[in-house]
């Protein structure tokens, strides 16, 4: 899921001190797991931004709803006929949500409610931690399903660097070596020997080094 | 024990603080709340295990937002009474009472009162 972490309420406040008819807009997918952006968050953060501004004595409109999605014209298209009604939207979903609302509402403004982090896992509850980051060709079949360019600092391919130290990263003694993960998962699978197989230089045109990414399939589109 | 304490708090019954949630909370405080104590079994003691642990952390996550938007953090307050101690719940209630009257009312019942005049 794309995780993403609530913005301190003190940001937002002067992102919207402005504006006086508010929309709080919650995202039902990967922003709810995360505990950021869903149902919950938005009535917490409403709540908090109503106290706020009765408080320094501004009279505004706050009102929330949470989509099924962001990042889909047809859950989008649920606050056309409302949308006017607000001189600003507060989106709770992440970059690709509040964006995609943008475009959509050109003429609202579209403020983002939290920060967009990365792809990745819920390790334990309140734990996220990076496994992808859209490099456009998997290598996981070469690399027992670990991913070097998301769990090694240096994004290597042949193997570990000289700053592996006890199956940890030089760059934090808590990060585990995203290659020692990989030399134990091909221990444990047997294919250890696939560890001597140079890889080959990597095509970064697919990754974000190409500049901004689109996926076309025809055999979907209408 | 028949046991004597502030008249001007009402009690709410939950079958655990684990089912407090941080609106719960706020909401009691955009409805002109002065505070809030949330008063939960023994840490290590819970009948659902870690539902007073789950409490502790919303209320520091209340607090964090209170004290963000100017209402106060401090009136909102995490407790662990177990149900055998009555004098010192007593305690407790007396003690959030007079740290609430010093703190004065909250700020938004005040300014709720204001636009209505």
């Amino acid at each position: 899921m794309i995780v993403a972490k609530k913005k301190p309420v003190e940001e937002i406040i002067e992102e919207v001190k402005n504006y006086e008819k508010i929309l709080v807009v919650g995202c039902n997918e990967c922003v709810t797991v995360c505990e950021a952006g869903g149902k919950k968050e938005v009535a917490v953060l409403a709540s908090a931004l109503r106290m706020y501004f009765m408080n320094q004595g501004k009279d505004i409109r706050l009102d929330e709803v949470t989509l099924e999605r962001q990042c889909d014209h047809e859950y989008l298209e649920e606050i056309r006929n409302i949308i006017d009604q607000y001189d600003a939207v507060i989106s709770l979903a992440c970059g690709v949500g509040v964006q995609f609302m943008a475009e959509k509402y050109f003429s609202t403004p579209i403020l983002p409610g939290v920060d967009t982090c990365f792809m990745g896992a819920a390790e334990e509850r309140g734990v996220w931690s990076e496994r992808c980051q859209g490099c456009g060709h998997c290598i996981l079949a070469r690399t027992g399903g670990i991913c070097p360019v998301s769990r090694c600092a240096k994004r290597l391919f042949n193997g570990p660097c000289g700053g592996s130290t006890k199956g940890h990263c030089e760059i934090d003694k808590d990060l585990v070596c995203g290659w020692q993960l990989i030399i134990d998962r091909l221990k444990e699978l047997g294919r250890l020997e696939d560890y001597e197989i140079i890889a080959p230089i990597k095509d970064w045109s697919t990754e974000r080094a190409g500049g901004p990414r689109k996926v076309v399939r025809e055999d979907v589109r209408q | 024990m028949r046991l004597r304490y502030p008249s001007n708090i009402r009690i709410i019954l939950l079958p655990c603080t684990g089912k407090v949630d941080v609106i719960h909370l706020l909401r009691a405080f955009e409805k002109g709340a002065d505070g809030a104590c949330i008063v939960g079994c023994l840490e290590g003691e819970c009948h659902y295990n870690n539902g007073n642990i789950r409490a502790r952390k919303r209320v520091e996550q209340v607090r964090q937002i209170l004290d963000s938007i100017g209402i106060g953090g401090e009136r909102v307050q995490m407790y662990n009474v177990s149900s055998s101690e009555a004098p010192r719940f007593v305690k407790i209630v007396e003690e959030m009472t007079e740290k609430i009257i010093s703190m004065g009312p909250n700020p938004i019942k005040i300014a709720r009162k204001r636009k209505a005049a």
